[in-house]
């Protein structure tokens, strides 16, 4: 086993571990403002790899779809929100996550209509196909690709929300959404973006995976899965937590499997496992 | 939840003669549970279409009462129950197929492999709060899955466990054909009765007291001296030996174990059919189990999309009734 190996391994946690931490941050962030867990997470990411290759389609370029894709689930994600998960304000905590889980289903079911159950292949983009010398060995480009973009959204999420005024009333509202009410912002609407923007992350994460596996309706049950252990790692409602989390999971997979392949998933749930025990709140979770 | 309590109240203290009917036909239920239970259990192989589907509503039955007494009356929303399920009836396969144990030692094999794996679960899970709760118990449960993937020496791995064929039962000096389906569900329906009693005994105990009070209110409950978290890991393990106990009835009635059991689609069922019962009633669980597997059997006949109605129907009865099929009828007709 030599070192080169091992880095170019490391290289390819990473870029899993990027797609985790843009799927992870946008549940944390729909939880940490509406106190909703969406188990409707992992089907809006399949759909979203499913909208992202119709539009490439349709245009005959990929990169319509990065765009296009993650807006157009997006607004569907809102009008989830608004017409489903509003409702459901002031009621039990798992009323939200019992009704997202059954939309989950619909929507699996609902994409197995329209496109079949088998999976389709999401052709790289022409640019981004190849290998880059690293100085270390090659590197398949369109990981370095989907690790570039993740960071450019996470910059631009957290200027969003530290320097604009929007990010101001969005954090606000995260501590106390009635004080917010009394001062005279309305909430509701805040409420809908946030949901429209997490759900429009997990699209995102869809649309950059789509070239790295295929795309087919159950894609998304994993993914939930690794997001959930993602966001309990981290802390959920944590930013920070599920960057971090997410790429330790990302790296903790891949080198796993460069030492024993069939470990690989077990290895995340016992480094969930281990962090429950030490510290059940998550890295960089708020105490209870 | 506070609020609901006064408003439940209220009615007692009103004695007119049909609320007091009402409430006579509610201690009737009540008190008479499970018999009711079995005498409707007796009769319901010959009610519906076919034996297959009447053993299908023992086991969920059963499945959806022990993930009640977590969910309903605990008020612990557990995504991973599968887990529990999977492990009875991987247990029992194994004992009989490649120990040679005999059926009820198998049967008690399964029970207890189950409990121990609910042990170890629920004392990881219980650490955890709200809504992590439920995104644990999740992953743990798919852990379980992936462990019965990989360990396919022992589970056949995707193929499933196969070649444990119980072909008769002998008890007591009988010898009953339990290839039979009729007398298959008779012999199954013994075990969903003594889920039924056990079940109605725990919940008649100061224990099933203590589980409603955190329910209602864990601060409170801890304030008047409960030890919370052993209440809850005690509830957990008693909820996860039913389901266990269901994994075995399904093991014995399908004489093969799929995968599929231990998915997380199989906890996601179960809480389904819980929810559409009606959670925290003693009779949901097996209306809910019974209505679910209804709705698959004339769906399916449809469209093999019968899935995306479920979940429809699923999403109306979070939204509009979310205590349920019979939750709903004890509101509106009883009280």
């Amino acid at each position: 086993m030599d070192a080169e190996l091992i880095l170019i391994q490391l290289f390819s946690g990473v870029a899993l571990g990027a797609i985790l931490v843009i799927t992870a941050l946008g549940l944390s962030i729909i939880f940490g403002m509406l106190g909703v867990v969406n188990f409707a997470h992992g089907a809006l990411f399949m759909i979203g790899a499913y909208a992202g290759l119709w539009v490439a389609s349709l245009t005959g370029s990929f990169w319509w779809g990065l765009l296009v894709a993650p807006i157009m689930i997006g607004v569907f994600g809102m009008a989830i929100e608004w017409l489903l998960v509003r409702p459901l304000y002031g009621r039990s905590v798992d009323d939200p996550l019992l009704l997202t889980f059954g939309l989950s289903y619909v929507l699996v079911e609902a994409v197995r209509i329209v496109f079949g159950n088998d999976g389709i292949p999401f052709p790289t983009p022409s640019q981004l196909t190849g290998v880059a010398n690293l100085g270390v060995g090659y590197f398949p480009i369109y990981r370095l690709f989907v690790i570039v973009v993740v960071a450019v959204v996470l910059l631009l999420l957290w200027l969003a929300l530290e320097k604009t005024k929007f990010g101001l009333i969005v954090r606000a509202g995260s501590r106390d959404p009635t004080i917010m009410r009394v001062l005279g912002v309305n909430i509701s609407k805040v409420w809908l973006l946030v949901f429209g923007v997490g759900v429009g992350l997990a699209a995102l994460g869809g649309v950059l995976a789509g070239p790295m596996r295929t795309v087919n309706p159950e894609m998304g049950s994993l993914v939930l899965i690794e997001a959930f252990v993602v966001t309990v790692i981290g802390g959920l409602g944590s930013l920070l937590g599920s960057v971090v989390a997410g790429l330790l999971v990302g790296v903790a997979i891949s080198m796993t499997a460069l030492f024993a392949p069939e470990m690989g998933t077990i290895v995340m749930f016992a480094l969930m496992a281990l962090v429950l025990l030490v510290r059940p709140r998550g890295l960089f979770g708020k105490a209870a | 939840m506070e609020r609901d309590m006064t408003v439940k109240s209220i009615p007692l203290a009103a004695t007119s003669s049909g609320a007091r009917k009402a409430t006579d036909l509610a201690a009737a239920l009540t008190n008479w549970r499970v018999l009711l239970s079995i005498a409707a259990l007796c009769l319901l192989p010959w009610v519906l279409p076919s034996k297959a589907l009447a053993v299908n509503v023992l086991v969920y039955g059963v499945l959806a009462m022990g993930y009640n007494l977590l969910f309903g009356y605990t008020g612990l929303l557990s995504f991973g129950h599968a887990a529990f399920f999977g492990a009875g009836a991987y247990v029992t396969g194994i004992a009989i197929g490649q120990f040679g144990v005999p059926w009820y030692g198998a049967v008690l094999l399964g029970v207890i492999g189950g409990g121990l794996l609910a042990l170890a679960i629920g004392a990881l899970s219980i650490r955890t709060r709200g809504i992590y709760f439920s995104m644990v118990t999740l992953a743990l449960a798919q852990l379980v899955y992936h462990v019965a993937l990989q360990a396919s020496s022992w589970t056949g791995g995707e193929n499933g466990l196969r070649g444990f064929t119980v072909a008769k039962i002998d008890i007591a000096g009988f010898s009953i054909n339990f290839l039979d389906p009729v007398s298959k569900y008779y012999v199954l329906m013994v075990f969903a009765a003594l889920a039924l009693w056990f079940v109605s005994r725990i919940l008649n105990s100061p224990f099933g007291a203590a589980i409603e009070a955190i329910r209602e209110n864990e601060t409170r409950a801890r304030t008047c001296g409960y030890d919370v978290e052993r209440t809850k890991l005690i509830s957990f393990v008693l909820s996860g030996l039913i389901c266990a106990l269901a994994g075995t009835m399904s093991a014995l009635h399908l004489a093969f174990v799929p995968l599929d059991v231990l998915h997380y689609q199989t906890s996601g069922m179960i809480v389904m059919m819980t929810l559409l019962g009606g959670a925290s009633s003693f009779f949901g669980p097996f209306v809910g189990a019974l209505a679910f597997l209804l709705m698959e059997d004339v769906f399916s006949l449809w469209t093999s999309h019968w899935q995306i109605i479920v979940g429809s129907i699923f999403i109306l009865f979070v939204l509009f009734l979310p205590k349920g099929i019979w939750g709903t009828f004890l509101a509106r007709v009883v009280r």
